[in-house]
């Protein structure tokens, strides 16, 4: 009443003004994401990939593309198929993380970036070459493996392929370990 | 001529520069004739003399306005930013300062485009009739000591006769741009700005009375107490009507974005636009220019220099229509209109009285060769300050509960109102 109201406003409007600004600077400063956060761009490690097109299949919108043929040469599990082709098309991508919840061998991980802004269509789509020479920094979305070793997408170190599975990679060795009951034990705790 | 010359320091040292010495040696200062014994053009040039000292000051002028308009803008957007508690422009140059710059580019780069059905001559002299008013107002204004391009005797008069033709130019934006947002934006401007004129040139009357003159020079020197304590209710209608002049929020009717788009430049695009930016910009500078001169003793002060003074009261007022800017929300129309009609008019028309009765009891005639005038002593302005103070509140507090102002009898009041006060 009586202007009073307008008194009251200005000095509420005054105590913000003298308050810090609440703006984190883009490019300079950044925002702490969760580490789940489900990124752009993926990871992926050939070394654990065996060509199964699991991710593929189970992509509602069928933008994974895998071309292998018949290797022999490759290091992991089925060591059966060299993987020629590995397109994801993140333009129509959802970021849903089907993939990655479907991929048996713990190869395929959601990014945690997410700055993949292009000018053109073609180059959304992130070819094999670009997963292999990302920086190997998943997400921890549908790995808690990653989370029990406390891992931070951020501010970690990038992740070893074989330090990337549900269990150690000794136990997916062509040639089992002598005890295989240690290296169980082993999985069982970093699990 | 030669009271031009008497009284522009700029004007005088540009003549003196320029006109051959020998024959104004007298009007020449010695500050003049240090920088040029004799001056460049031959005698019998003292016309063309005239004219580039004419032509300096005006240059000086517009630039004045157009420099600080940009500060503004770029002052007004960091000051706002602070008060919702964001940064605001802070990455050209440093600090940002070059902002205003960067606008004005992009600005001039853009497509000039004129509605098919718009009358073209009206539409593109719009901003420039805008904008002149604009400057034309610094004319009278005191920047500081002897710092005035021409002291006029009814400088008061002149600045209400100028800043009106705001109004036909917003009303010219209007019409002319054959769109009907922009219209309905021309015919607000025209009633609220029409509206809001009366009390604000009712409320100046009382200093006009106790100043006993119109010129702008003699106002400030008449303050021998700010007129600010002398005439509370003046001041108080003057920075509420002319922030409504100024259309700013929470009077922004004429531009409301959530209802008429932009109002009365809804079409006007490019450095068109930008001049209408600039304008309005530069009205709020000569609003707070104003009312540091009318209230607050306009240059004087003391320790600083007087164009210091001058500048700190200027930004001193221009930040407070920044805050209340980002304090007030916008009012409705009819809300505004009650507000100058049933408000402020009586207010100012109070004042004129209360103020008119007091210099006849308190004041002493005096005859000198300007004719009968009442002289106040300073004593005299003190007692007047505490009887106005004391009438001010009765007064205002009075005219809500008559005219149904004060939000918790009436349900016509401003919702607005309502939500600040939390009633």
């Amino acid at each position: 009443m009586y202007g009073l109201g307008i008194l009251k406003g200005l000095t509420v409007t005054m105590k913000n003004f003298f308050r810090k600004p609440f703006t984190i600077q883009y490019p300079e400063e950044r925002v702490a994401q969760h580490p789940r956060f489900r990124g752009e761009e993926f990871t992926w490690y050939e070394e654990r990939c065996t060509g199964c097109a699991s991710c593929a299949k189970y992509c509602p919108l069928g933008i994974i593309r895998i071309v292998t043929h018949p290797g022999g040469e490759h290091v992991s599990e089925g060591q059966e198929y060299a993987i020629d082709v590995f397109d994801i098309d993140i333009a129509r991508c959802m970021f849903c993380g089907l993939c990655v919840e479907a991929c048996p061998y713990d190869a395929l991980f959601m990014g945690s970036g997410f700055e993949e802004g292009q000018y053109s269509r073609k180059d959304l789509v992130i070819t094999k070459d670009r997963l292999i020479n990302a920086d190997k920094k998943p997400s921890t979305w549908f790995r808690p493996q990653l989370e029990n070793q406390e891992y931070n997408s951020q501010s970690g170190p990038p992740v070893d392929w074989e330090n990337a599975g549900r269990e150690p990679w000794s136990y997916h060795m062509p040639v089992r370990p002598q005890s295989a009951d240690e290296s169980l034990e082993q999985g069982e705790e970093t699990r | 001529m030669s009271s031009l010359l008497e009284s522009n320091v700029i004007f005088r040292n540009v003549y003196c520069f320029w006109a051959a010495n020998p024959g104004n040696a007298d009007q020449c200062t010695p500050v003049g004739a240090l920088v040029m014994k004799d001056g460049l053009l031959p005698a019998g040039f003292e016309w063309l003399a005239y004219v580039m000292a004419g032509l300096s000051v005006i240059l000086l002028i517009v630039n004045v306005y157009l420099v600080f308009a940009a500060l503004y803008t770029y002052v007004d957007r960091r000051v706002l930013g602070k008060f919702q508690g964001r940064i605001g422009p802070n990455r050209v140059g440093p600090f940002g300062i070059l902002q205003p710059l960067a606008d004005g580019v992009k600005l001039l780069t853009k497509e000039d485009i004129v509605p098919a059905g718009a009358d073209r001559w009206v539409f593109n002299l719009a901003p420039v009739v805008m904008m002149s008013s604009g400057i034309l107002v610094l004319a009278v204004v005191p920047f500081g000591k002897d710092s005035f391009v021409v002291d006029l005797n009814i400088g008061i008069l002149y600045v209400f006769a100028v800043t009106g033709i705001n109004t036909l130019a917003m009303f010219m934006a209007g019409l002319a741009s054959a769109n009907r947002y922009a219209m309905f934006g021309g015919m607000r401007a025209v009633a609220q700005l029409i509206s809001y004129e009366i009390p604000v040139v009712l409320s100046v009357v009382g200093i006009i009375m106790m100043a006993g003159t119109m010129s702008l020079v003699g106002i400030v020197e008449a303050q021998k107490v700010p007129f600010i304590f002398v005439q509370p209710l003046a001041f108080f209608v003057f920075i509420a009507g002319s922030s409504a002049e100024m259309n700013r929020s929470p009077f922004d009717q004429v531009e409301a974005e959530g209802e008429i788009i932009a109002g009365y430049h809804t079409e006007y695009s490019g450095m068109k636009f930008g001049v209408f930016q600039a304008a309005e910009f530069g009205a709020v500078l000569i609003t707070s220019a104003l009312i540091s001169t009318l209230f607050l003793k306009g240059w004087e002060g003391p320790f600083l220099p007087s164009h210091v003074w001058f500048l700190l009261k200027l930004f001193f007022f221009a930040f407070i229509f920044i805050w209340i800017r980002a304090t007030l929300p916008r009012l409705r129309i009819d809300q505004i209109m009650a507000y100058a009609w049933k408000f402020l008019l009586p207010l100012s028309l109070i004042n004129i009285f209360v103020v008119a009765a007091e210099i006849l009891l308190l004041g002493e005639q005096i005859t000198d060769s300007s004719g009968v005038r009442m002289d106040l002593t300073a004593g005299d302005m003190w007692i007047m300050a505490g009887i106005n103070v004391v009438v001010a509140i009765v007064s205002v507090i009075g005219l809500s509960k008559i005219t149904g102002m004060d939000a918790k009898e009436s349900t016509k009041v401003a919702s607005a109102t309502r939500i600040i006060e939390g009633t």
